[in-house]
Parts: C-alpha cells; sequence; structure tokens
C-alpha cells in the first residue's frame, strides 16, 4: 500500500480568517452560540446606561472640586509642595533603579513614561500639568544618574530604595518646629490618598521583621516561644481587621500609662501593622517550609550555627520565595486600610463620605464612590501586574 | 568518688550548655512576655479605676435600652445587653450562611466561565473577576447601600417586577406563611430526609458493587423532593400559604422585607467574595493535568461525566483549603455592616460599648466570638480536607 501524496490536504486556514474565528470562538455549537447572544445582549444592556450616564449624567464636577482633598485631605496647602517632593523622589529613585537593574529601554518604560504624560492630559490646572509633566524629567534624571557599568550601582539602587521610605516620610510629617523650613504636619492633619497609601506602606514595612520574627518563633523547637507565636499569630488571623483597629483605638490609650496621648492615625497604624505582622508571619513561613531539609543539614555539615545557618543560607532564600506573595498582601492592605474610616480617619474613602456630607454634593454617591474604586482599581492592577513581572524576573516558579 | 584523670572530657559550663540554653532562653522569654503583658493590664487597671470602674461582665445582665433595626428573635430596647448581643449574632450568622451560599453559586459560574471556550464568556467572566478583586470590599459595600439601595424610589413609587417591590425601604418579596398543617408537614420531610438517605445508601451499594457509580445526589434529592411534593398535596390544607408584599398606607405589609442594609451588605459581599471564589475554582480545574481530560475521552466518557467523575472529584483537592479561608474571610468581613447600619455582631458590639462604657468587656467578648466561629469553620474544613485528601500508596 503507498499513500498518495497529491493528496495532502493544504493546512486548515479557518483559525486565520475572521469568520473561522468567530465560528470556533464564538458559535461553535448551538449552545455556544445561546450563550454568545445572551451574553451579547447582556454586555449591551449593562453598558448603555452606564455610558450614557458616565458620559451624560454624572457631575464629575464633585471630583473635580474636591481633588485636592481627595489626594491629600486636610494637609496644609502651603506645605503641599513636600509631597510633590516626595513624588518626584519616587520618580527618581524607579528611573535609577531601572537603569541599574533592567537597563533596556523596554516597552513597560515607555508605560512608565506615559503615565505622567496621560495624567497631565486630565483636565487641570496649567500649573499642576506642568507639575506632573515633571515627575518624567526626575525618572529620566534618576535613570541618566543610574547609567554607567559601576558594579556598586545595583548596591546604590537597593539603598536607595531602602531610604526612599524613611525620608519620604519624614518629608511629609517635617521636623522643624513651627516657623522653620520644615514645620511638623501633625499625622492628624494626614487624609486622602496620601494617607491610604502611608498607612499601608507603614504598615507592611514595619510588620515586615515582626512577621519573620514570627515565623521564625514559629518554627522554632522551642515550645513556649513557638506556642507564644502560634498563640498571637492565630488569634490576629481569626478575628476580622476592624475588631483589631477599635481595640488599638480604644485600648491603646488605657495601655499605656496615664499622660501620653496617642493620635488617631498613630493608633490605626499600631493596628495595622499587628494585623499584617500575623498575616506577614504565615507567609514567611510558607518561604521557610518551601527550603529543602538539604539546606539545613548542609550548613550543618559545615559547622555553622543555627543563627548563621538562618540568616544566611535559609531566610535570603525564603525571602526570596515570598516577594511575589508580600506585594498581593501590600494589595490586599492596600484594600483593608479603608476600613480606618469606620474610626473617622480620613483616608480616600473618609475624604469621600466627608464630600458627601456637604449639602452641595448631595446625590452624588455614585460619582465619588466610583471615583474612589476606580483609584483603587488602578492602583491594585498595576501592583499586581508589576508583581507578576517581578515573579518571572526572579524566576520563583522555576525553582 | 575520684575523677578519671586521664579524661580529657570537662563538663561543659553551664553557659555554653545548648540544654540548659533552650531552657534559660525560653525563661527569659517568658517573663518578658509575662511582665509586658502585666504592665500593660496593669496600666489598663489603673485607667479604669481612674474612671471608676473593675472589669466585670455584670453588665451584660442590664437593660440594653437601644433600638435594633432587624432581629430574628424578640427583642425591645428594654431587653438586656447578653440579648442584644446575641440578636448581633443570630444577625451575623444569617447573612454569613446565605452569603456563603450565593458567593459559592456565583464563585463557581464565574470560575467555570473563565475557563469557557467560548470567547466573548470566558472574557465577560476576566473582566468581572480583575474589576471586583481589585477594589476594597468597603468601598463596595458602601457603593451599594448608599448610591443603589437607598436610593431607589420611595415606597410610593416602588419599582414592581411581578409581586417583587424594591424601594428606598427595601425589597418586598411574596413570603409564605405556615398554616396549621405545617406541623405534619414537617414529619413528611423528616421521612423524605429518611428515605432519601436510604436511596442514596442504597445507590452507593450498587455502585461499589458494579463499579458503576450512579447519579446519588441526583436520585436521592430527586427522592426527598417527590415525597415532599406528595406530602404538599395529599394534606387537606397546603401547609403554607403564599403572602404577597402590598401596598399600605406608608409602607409594605405581607410578605417579607429585606432592608436596603441587608441587601446591600448581602451583594456587596456575595459579588466580592465571588470573584475570589471563582478565581479559586478556576485554579482547581487548571490543576487537573490535560492528560486526565484526555484519558476521560478515551475511555468514551462523556464531556458531563468527564467533569463529574475525573475533573472535580480532582480539583476539590486543590479547592477546598482556599475555600476554606474564603469562607472565613466572607463571615469576618460581615464585620463591615457597621459602615451601612446593619445590625450585625460587630454593630450591636459598638453601640453596646458606647452605650455601657464597657470597653475592654465589649472588645473581648466580640474578638472571642469572632475567633470561636472562625476556629469551628477551619476545624469542621480540615475534617472535611482530610476525608477527600488523595490517599496515596
Amino acid at each position: 500500500m503507498t499513500t498518495s501524496t497529491s493528496e495532502v490536504l493544504a493546512p486548515p486556514t479557518e483559525r486565520y480568517t475572521i469568520l473561522g474565528w468567530l465560528r470556533k470562538n464564538l458559535f461553535g455549537s448551538f449552545w455556544d452560540s445561546i450563550l454568545t447572544l445572551v451574553a451579547m445582549w447582556l454586555t449591551y444592556a449593562m453598558l448603555k446606561p452606564a455610558l450614557v450616564w458616565g458620559f451624560g449624567e454624572a457631575r464629575w464636577q464633585v471630583v473635580a472640586d474636591n481633588l485636592k482633598l481627595f489626594m491629600v485631605g486636610r494637609y496644609p496647602a502651603e506645605e503641599l509642595w513636600r509631597v510633590w517632593a516626595v513624588l518626584y523622589l519616587l520618580a527618581a529613585v524607579i528611573g535609577f533603579t531601572w537603569a541599574a537593574w533592567v537597563k533596556t529601554k523596554e516597552k513597560t518604560a515607555y508605560v512608565l513614561l506615559a503615565i505622567p504624560v496621560f495624567l497631565a492630559l486630565l483636565p487641570f490646572t496649567i500649573n499642576i500639568r506642568l507639575m506632573i509633566l515633571a515627575l518624567d524629567l526626575f525618572g529620566l534624571l534618576g535613570f541618566a544618574l543610574g547609567r554607567g557599568s559601576n558594579p556598586k550601582i545595583k548596591n546604590w539602587s537597593i539603598a536607595s530604595l531602602l531610604l526612599y521610605f524613611p525620608v519620604g516620610i519624614l518629608i511629609i510629617r517635617g521636623f522643624t518646629a513651627e516657623e522653620g523650613f520644615m514645620p511638623v504636619v501633625p499625622p492628624d492633619l494626614w487624609g486622602g490618598l496620601m494617607l491610604t497609601i502611608l498607612l499601608a506602606v507603614i504598615g507592611i514595612i514595619f510588620s515586615f521583621p515582626i512577621g519573620v520574627s514570627l515565623a521564625l518563633g514559629r518554627q522554632s523547637k522551642l515550645p513556649i516561644v513557638s506556642w507564644i507565636c502560634i498563640t498571637f499569630i492565630e488569634i490576629v488571623r481569626g478575628v476580622p481587621l476592624i475588631t483589631i483597629l477599635f481595640m488599638m483605638d480604644l485600648m491603646l490609650p488605657l495601655f499605656l500609662p496615664a499622660g501620653i496621648r496617642v493620635e488617631g492615625v498613630i493608633r490605626a497604624f499600631v493596628a495595622i501593622t499587628l494585623f499584617s505582622a500575623a498575616y506577614m508571619a504565615e507567609n514567611v513561613r510558607g518561604g521557610l517550609q518551601s527550603i529543602p531539609r538539604g539546606q539545613y543539614e548542609a550548613a550543618h555539615a559545615l559547622g555553622l550555627s543555627g543563627f548563621t545557618t538562618m540568616s544566611f543560607i535559609i531566610l535570603p532564600q525564603a525571602l526570596r520565595a515570598v516577594i511575589p506573595i508580600l506585594v498581593s498582601q501590600f494589595i490586599g492592605l492596600l484594600k483593608d486600610t479603608t476600613l480606618v474610616m469606620i474610626l473617622s480617619l480620613f483616608d480616600v474613602l473618609g475624604i469621600g463620605k466627608s464630600v458627601l456630607g456637604n449639602p452641595e454634593y448631595i446625590g452624588t454617591a455614585k460619582e465619588v464612590y466610583i471615583f474612589v474604586a476606580a483609584l483603587f482599581w488602578v492602583l491594585s492592577y498595576a501592583l499586581s501586574y508589576a508583581s507578576q513581572r517581578l515573579e518571572t524576573s526572579l524566576g520563583v516558579g522555576e525553582r | 568518688m575520684e575523677k578519671n584523670k586521664y579524661s580529657t572530657e570537662e563538663a561543659i559550663p553551664f553557659w555554653r550548655d545548648e540544654r540548659i540554653l533552650r531552657v534559660l532562653g525560653q525563661i527569659v522569654f517568658l517573663v518578658f512576655v509575662v511582665s509586658l503583658f502585666a504592665y500593660l493590664y496593669n496600666n489598663m487597671i489603673t485607667a479604669l479605676a481612674a474612671q471608676g470602674m473593675t472589669p466585670s461582665f455584670e453588665f451584660l445582665k442590664n437593660t440594653a435600652g437601644f433600638d435594633i433595626g432587624e432581629s430574628m428573635i424578640e427583642y425591645v430596647r428594654s431587653d438586656t445587653y447578653g440579648r442584644a448581643l446575641l440578636v448581633g449574632i443570630l444577625n451575623t450568622v444569617y447573612v454569613s450562611i446565605i452569603g456563603i451560599f450565593f458567593a459559592t453559586i456565583l464563585g463557581v459560574i464565574l470560575g467555570v466561565a473563565r475557563l469557557s471556550t467560548n470567547f466573548l464568556i470566558a472574557k465577560l467572566s476576566s473582566i468581572y473577576l480583575e474589576i471586583l478583586r481589585n477594589i476594597p470590599l468597603l468601598v463596595l459595600l458602601v457603593f451599594w447601600y448608599s448610591a443603589v439601595f437607598i436610593t431607589l424610589p420611595r415606597v410610593k413609587e416602588a419599582i414592581s417586577l411581578g409581586p417583587v417591590f424594591m424601594s428606598n425601604r427595601g425589597i418586598a418579596i411574596p413570603w409564605g406563611i405556615p398554616s396549621e398543617t405545617w406541623s405534619t408537614y414537617l414529619v413528611v420531610l423528616l421521612v423524605g430526609l429518611i428515605a432519601a438517605f436510604v436511596v442514596a445508601w442504597q445507590l452507593k451499594r450498587v455502585g461499589e458493587k458494579t463499579g458503576r457509580p450512579p447519579l446519588t445526589t441526583f436520585w436521592s434529592s430527586l427522592t426527598f423532593f417527590a415525597v415532599a411534593a406528595l406530602g404538599w398535596f395529599v394534606l387537606p390544607q397546603a401547609p403554607m400559604v403564599a403572602d404577597y408584599p402590598e401596598l399600605k398606607g406608608l409602607n409594605f405589609t405581607g410578605g417579607h422585607v429585606f432592608s436596603p442594609e441587608f441587601m446591600a451588605l448581602l451583594s456587596g459581599l456575595v459579588i466580592y467574595s465571588a470573584a475570589f471564589i471563582g478565581e479559586i475554582v478556576r485554579a482547581g480545574i487548571m490543576s487537573v493535568s490535560k492528560g486526565q481530560t484526555e484519558a476521560a475521552k478515551a475511555l468514551g466518557l462523556t464531556g458531563f461525566q468527564t467533569l463529574r467523575l475525573v475533573i472535580f472529584p480532582q480539583a476539590m483537592r486543590v479547592i477546598v483549603p482556599p475555600l476554606a479561608s474564603q469562607y472565613l474571610n466572607l463571615t469576618k468581613n460581615t464585620s463591615l455592616a457597621v459602615a451601612i447600619g446593619y445590625p450585625d455582631l460587630f454593630s450591636v458590639g459598638g453601640t453596646s460599648l458606647n452605650q455601657s462604657g464597657r470597653a475592654v468587656e465589649v472588645i473581648a467578648l466580640m474578638m472571642g466570638l469572632y475567633l470561636f466561629s472562625s476556629l469551628v469553620t477551619s476545624a469542621f474544613m480540615n475534617w472535611y480536607n482530610k476525608k477527600i485528601k488523595l490517599v496515596e500508596r
């Protein structure tokens, strides 16, 4: 038997035509077609009123009028330049880190540069537009500084990242007396998106050492240490964040010696840090458990002590494995910080609520909350995208 | 006894002996933690004493003196704090159970839809998941409450969808009122339940004998519903009479009215949690290797059989642990009800705390209750997880 070569079929083309694609992906079978039609109708029925409302009836003026409140709350207007300075510093640090680690002018870099340009297209005053565009300038400046083949640049970029947060917080808080160069702005005046981000950033930074210690404590062979750590972790994880916030708000003043007053924002910081530490501990424990026993045994065979094994062999590997999870924990924390609204602090949601209390803006609840939701969405989506990139570049999943 | 002078071994000094160090270290740690707590506790007692209070739970027997919007048990403002908190607990449990039920259904649909070969369905589902997972729940709740449910028209102009009325006072739906034969009917339902169990047990035995597992769940629930339907018509009077909501004066009478607070909390919780459950279900299904589907196809199983007998049992093992923690999250998230005024445990607790000034006791009580429910749920889930775990050789 011989097969005739003349009967070789041409490769199927349906994949490459629009009709073929439609047939394959939308109208594969009878039920598929029905589903597609129902889905199309549903999309139309929901999208049309939404678009009509969003571009016609909605009074977005409420957002534009209160933009400063949404961004920084009651932060004094004459000190606003400090917030800008912190943002410029961030742009510069990002540019510097990019130059040190990624080096190439990748697509993502252009996306990052396009963000301020896009923001500047929104209807702001000309001054604010220029201020936003200056972000790009500082980013490029940082990039220029980070170029070159100095091997120490990578270390510097890590140092600049680590230093950025304390310096940024210091600039926002200020450190001189009333009439000085940077008068102190008490945390109770921080608000809006700035407070939301600060709560999450400070929460994650402070909870990191506590969380790592708790995770090590939980893994410890010393029964009393591990029991105390387990109790703390399980209690905090077993109750809602709001009860912890509430407890700190009411009980921290009781716990401290008489006469010490703690501001509401600081109480929220403490509560969020403790809460986040318990979750951090569980994430780090996951990382610790992913380290094969052989690593401990090898370190032991080399004669390393328990402490050296942990700090030079186990933790560096474990923490590298949990970095992407930490980003998603940060996203969760960012969303959870909205709960401080219930303690009447003015985070971005609290500001939204107080804006709606103004009789001038009655009936704009939809606009305000959609704006707040959109802010959170953009932030968390961007972060989760970044964490996926980070995961691939660290190669965590591949080892 | 004389010491062996040839031995080079000397007793390790106790400050370098690891066994002693471990015990000592733990004692130091314990002393540190205990004294920290003692210090905080002491401060607290001093501060409370300055206000003329000592911690005690006696206040639970005092009259609460505040109203609660909705309650599943009799409650009036002259009842005790204890009873008020019980109302809160029941409300929390109520909304959690209904929330878990609907979130699971919606989540499974979304997870399966995300994997659909239909491009449009998969895209719509993934857009839903991406949007909802990146928005804080509290924003969603406040949005549902103040931008949707209380902006519905007033009672007079209520939107009516058949017998369902939607207004800013809530959603009124038809409800059943038990009639005289209701108690007899409960017995019928019990009989149906027993019959269903018998059928399930028999079918399982047949399945084990022949190696062809029948649709156990389907047939046993069919049995139950058949008995239930039979009882309904055989009894001289229908055990339940439908009660339709009607507009009388300024409010609805009859039927059952779900308050805007309840509806906002439930819809917020459901659509938020469903997004997370959807991702869990998707990950679970994707964790079953493609070879399993292909092998099932090669054996001649239909699509539905493949799902039921091959994919699902294996996906469940991956799905259950994160699903359990999602259920726990949902239960804990009900505490956000305080932002929209639904009287759950946290909200009632907060009011009691303000009324009685008993901050320490109320907070301890609330944390204890949430902790208890978390521990019970996770114990149950661990048990279930163990049951369906892969039995390795």
